[in-house]
């Protein structure tokens, strides 16, 4: 047995190893966590070789974050069954507080209910590079599994310690062992006999198969659900302290506008006002936030302004060899009535958008020195790299801070950074009070980060049987995610080209998979087409990739793809493709109205596979979601700006889908139980662009290449 | 000028000091602690800050003060009756109607006041009725489902 009792000097190489590599985030030592925790069984468990790399591109200010540490994670039993569970990542609406719970139960024998997760605190879970590129299914689960399972087996070795009997005979269920033969159960809290007990899990921990989950692949409601359906969940902007103040920040009048000069005086008149001023960075604090307003407005300023780029020069910017022209329909590519011989060349460029996350909750946080100690409440995704970003920006220890990160107002990508955070914590410094900054949507439309915009050229050949043979595909700008191809062409070339962004520009759910997707699957149906060939069954021919046919064709049937009738006015496309080891293929029903343009999509089947599912409800739920998120960037999201400044930052003027945009949608989960289980967050979005598109196609005969395709209906001819 | 306002808040009478044009929201979130209405926009765009006026739903972000009379307001915490959800609170659990959840407070409470003047309403007057509350995580689908059930509900208690 490997258990160790806490009290015994720490002179295992294996514990002080892993501590001492670890010692950077383990600002809470074991003692410390059994002191708060109290006695019983803590696993401490490593990490499985290197976190995932944040697989954004440049911009959005991210910084790679230091190397993860040895442990990823841990674990505790205490006296009275309760479980608790330690993990640096973040709950932005993914509902993997859910999720990595059922993992944990499933190997641990108890009920969801019985186990708490403490997640994204930076002083309390060890470090973790943050919560994105769909890396919690796969990497997190499992580790919490293998704690969770070397935690059953060391308590069923305790309970072969304390009653002597045969180990196979004894059973585990509902916190408890049990020895059938004499009627003996002891729950896991009464075995670890009020010892200090931890143990590093090792490698060779077996988990459970996937066949035999009983609570992972079931739909485990939200664990915390009642909180927000009540409203009694205190996300960052809940949240008040003793004297805290409200802060608002000075914004320059444009990018790149530099301070030339101040005057507070105003604003420092007025009853309770702490105006702060310390380089461009101009703030003012309230003991209400309509008194800080009103300082805000007190404070006159003027900015230096610097040339900056406008929208209508960003796509020759990105690709000096864009012409506009191919962007949107070229009937010269297209050659349905030509000879059987010929092969159906095609080449066209195609562009996405700036588009913005919009997260409901805007960036927020709450800061409280206590002498040189910070701490900090706020959403983001990388908790762990924004105490490194305020450490640097406030020139203390980052050992002195703490970042603590309630579950989120969600975030798609766009809340990597602490913008709010570094603002609230010089604010209170100056202050000497803690103080609190709820961005306006104005400010989250402005100062956060987009989408990257992107141009997208592609080349391409299929024989007149439609079989593909040549492949050549250009991102200019938006990004490498999901930019090769999963058809089968021998010789394929993709290749991302970097590009100089007039906008700050970050990560965004799927990242450039959806630019990427958009483009091939357009550029496939124009090939179908070309070649007389129905859309799926040119896919089918072109796919040698089981799992990207098996989504296509569950897809497919569910729609009714075979059986679909043409009818004025109404279109149907199909597109598909992988990234983040899922698969999703979506059909799209579109409706056109010729008279005003106006284009709706009226119906959705989303097919999609990411290995075992673990809750069917709540990746129903994300797909669901996905899918109608797609929808915006698809069709009318876009962010424009005219010499450095965003001109529509407020949602009457950026359309993001509502409920009339909602098509019925139906998902087909393809439940993989021999693959691992991968994420889903992400994936599910890539397809609906295509599909909308070649639907478009499909009712109008129309092929538009940008992204959106349709902000105010169909674009003129 | 402050003014002395006597607030009606799930049924406890409140006297706030404030200006007449402060918000709604704000006097919610600030002055009483109630935090559950949430800042989405400000401007009456998102209707995550919604609450009930005498029943109706109303944009709290874009209600001044001044412009409240008697009307009984009710916000997302006033929906639980002794430790027991509302039928829409209910409902949106079973349909697993969140994600983030930031939305779901004006969600409930405008498909509470929707069903307070329209017992059993069809998808497109759901549809209509909440066409300015948004959900960035794209949960329209289960909303309208969850609406529905408890219309279900609603109506079968009053039989």
């Amino acid at each position: 047995m490997r258990l160790k009792q806490c009290d015994e000097p720490w002179n295992s190489s294996a514990l002080n190893d892993a501590e001492a590599r670890g010692k950077k985030a383990l600002t809470v030592n074991r003692r410390d966590l059994f002191r708060i925790l109290g006695a019983g069984l803590l696993m401490l468990i490593p990490g499985l070789g290197a976190d995932a790399q944040e697989t954004g591109r440049g911009g959005g200010g991210r910084r790679r974050g230091a190397a993860p540490t040895p442990i990823s994670a841990w674990l505790h039993i205490a006296k009275d069954g309760r479980v608790t569970v330690y993990t640096g990542k973040t709950e932005v609406g993914q509902n993997i507080r859910t999720s990595l719970s059922q993992a944990v139960a499933d190997e641990l024998h108890v009920p969801v209910g019985s186990i708490e997760m403490v997640m994204a605190d930076t002083d309390l879970t060890p470090y973790d590079m943050g919560t994105f590129g769909s890396r919690t299914t796969p990497t997190m689960a499992p580790q919490l599994r293998s704690a969770a399972a070397a935690a059953r087996e060391a308590l069923i070795d305790l309970a072969v310690a304390q009653w002597q009997v045969d180990r196979t005979l004894l059973t585990t269920s509902e916190g408890s062992v049990h020895h059938a033969a004499t009627h003996r159960s002891l729950s896991y809290g009464a075995l670890c006999q009020g010892q200090q007990l931890t143990q590093i899990i090792g490698p060779e921990v077996a988990l459970t198969p996937t066949a035999g989950w009983t609570v992972a692949g079931t739909s485990v409601p939200k664990v915390d659900g009642h909180a927000f359906v009540t409203g009694r969940h205190d996300y960052v902007s809940d949240i008040k302290r003793d004297g805290m103040l409200y802060g608002r920040v000075l914004r320059p009048t444009a990018f790149g506008a530099a301070l030339q000069s101040v005057d507070l005086s105003k604003a420092q008149a007025m009853p309770g006002i702490v105006a702060f001023h310390e380089g461009d960075f101009v703030a003012v604090a309230a003991p209400t936030r309509r008194d800080a307003d009103r300082a805000l407005a007190a404070i006159t300023a003027e900015w230096k302004t610097t040339p900056q780029s406008s929208e209508h020069e960003l796509f020759p910017l990105l690709h000096p060899g864009y012409t506009p022209h191919s962007a949107n329909e070229d009937p010269d590519v297209r050659s349905p009535g030509a000879s059987p011989t010929v092969d159906r060349k095609m080449h066209a460029m195609y562009t996405v958008a700036y588009i913005a996350h919009a997260p409901l909750e805007p960036r927020a946080a709450v800061a409280e020195w206590t002498g040189d100690r910070l701490t900090i409440w706020t959403g983001t995704q990388r908790p762990f790299g924004v105490r490194t970003d305020l450490a640097q920006a406030l020139g203390v220890p980052e050992n002195r801070v703490r970042v603590i990160v309630p579950d989120t107002g969600s975030g798609y990508g766009g809340k990597h950074t602490g913008e709010a955070a570094i603002e609230a914590a010089r604010l209170a410094r100056a202050a000497g009070k803690p103080v609190k900054i709820v961005w306006t949507r104005e400010e989250e439309f402005t100062w956060a980060y987009f989408r990257p915009a992107g141009v997208i050229e592609v080349s391409a050949t299929a024989k007149a049987d439609g079989t593909l043979t040549e492949w050549a595909f250009d991102n200019y700008g938006s990004g490498p995610s999901g930019i090769r191809s999963p058809y089968d062409v021998p010789g394929q070339r993709a290749d991302y080209h970097s590009a100089p962004s007039p906008l700050r520009q970050g990560s965004y759910r799927g990242l450039a998979a959806t630019a990427n997707h958009f483009a091939r699957e357009s550029h496939m149906d124009d090939l179908a087409h070309a070649c007389g060939i129905d859309p799926l069954a040119f896919r089918l021919k072109n796919s040698k990739d089981e799992r990207l046919t098996a989504v296509l064709r569950a897809a497919a049937q569910k729609f009714g793809w075979d059986t679909r009738k043409a009818v004025p006015g109404r279109g149907f496309g199909i597109a598909g493709g992988t990234e983040k080891g899922s698969y999703v293929a979506t059909c799209a029903e579109i409706g056109w109205d010729k008279a005003s343009g106006e284009v709706r999509v009226t119906r959705a089947v989303v097919a999609f596979e990411c290995g075992a599912v673990v809750n069917p409800v709540h990746l129903q739920n994300q797909v669901e979601g996905a899918t109608i998120m797609g929808i915006g960037g698809a069709l009318f999201e876009a962010i424009h700006f005219e010499q450095g400044k965003i001109t529509n930052p407020h949602f009457a003027a950026y359309r993001v889908p509502r409920f009339r945009d909602a098509p019925a949608i139906e998902v087909v989960l393809v439940d993989r139980k021999d693959l691992p289980s991968a994420g889903a967050g992400e994936t599910p979005i890539v397809a609906i662009a295509p599909a909308i598109g070649n639907a478009i196609f499909n009712a109008t005969g129309r092929r538009l290449r940008s992204l959106p395709m349709a902000p105010h209906g169909l674009p003129p001819v | 000028m402050p003014n002395q306002y006597p607030l009606y808040v799930n049924g406890k009478m409140h006297t706030v000091q404030a200006d007449p044009e402060t918000s709604l929201l704000s006097v919610l979130r600030e002055d009483l602690n109630l935090t559950g209405s949430k800042y989405g926009c400000g401007e009456g765009q998102c209707g995550a800050c919604t609450v009930l006026l005498d029943g109706k739903p109303t944009r709290s972000c874009i209600t001044p003060l001044g412009s409240i009379l008697k009307q009984k307001i009710t916000t997302i915490e006033g929906l639980e009756k002794e430790g027991r959800l509302h039928p829409m609170q209910e409902a949106f659990l079973a349909e697993d109607a969140l994600q983030c959840g930031y939305c779901t407070a004006g969600m409930i409470v405008s498909a509470v006041g929707l069903l307070n003047h329209n017992a059993a309403p069809t998808e497109p007057e759901i549809v209509t009725a909440m066409q300015g509350n948004l959900c960035r995580c794209g949960t329209y689908r289960r909303i309208i489902k969850a609406v529905q059930r408890a219309a279900g509900v609603q109506r079968r208690a009053a039989r």
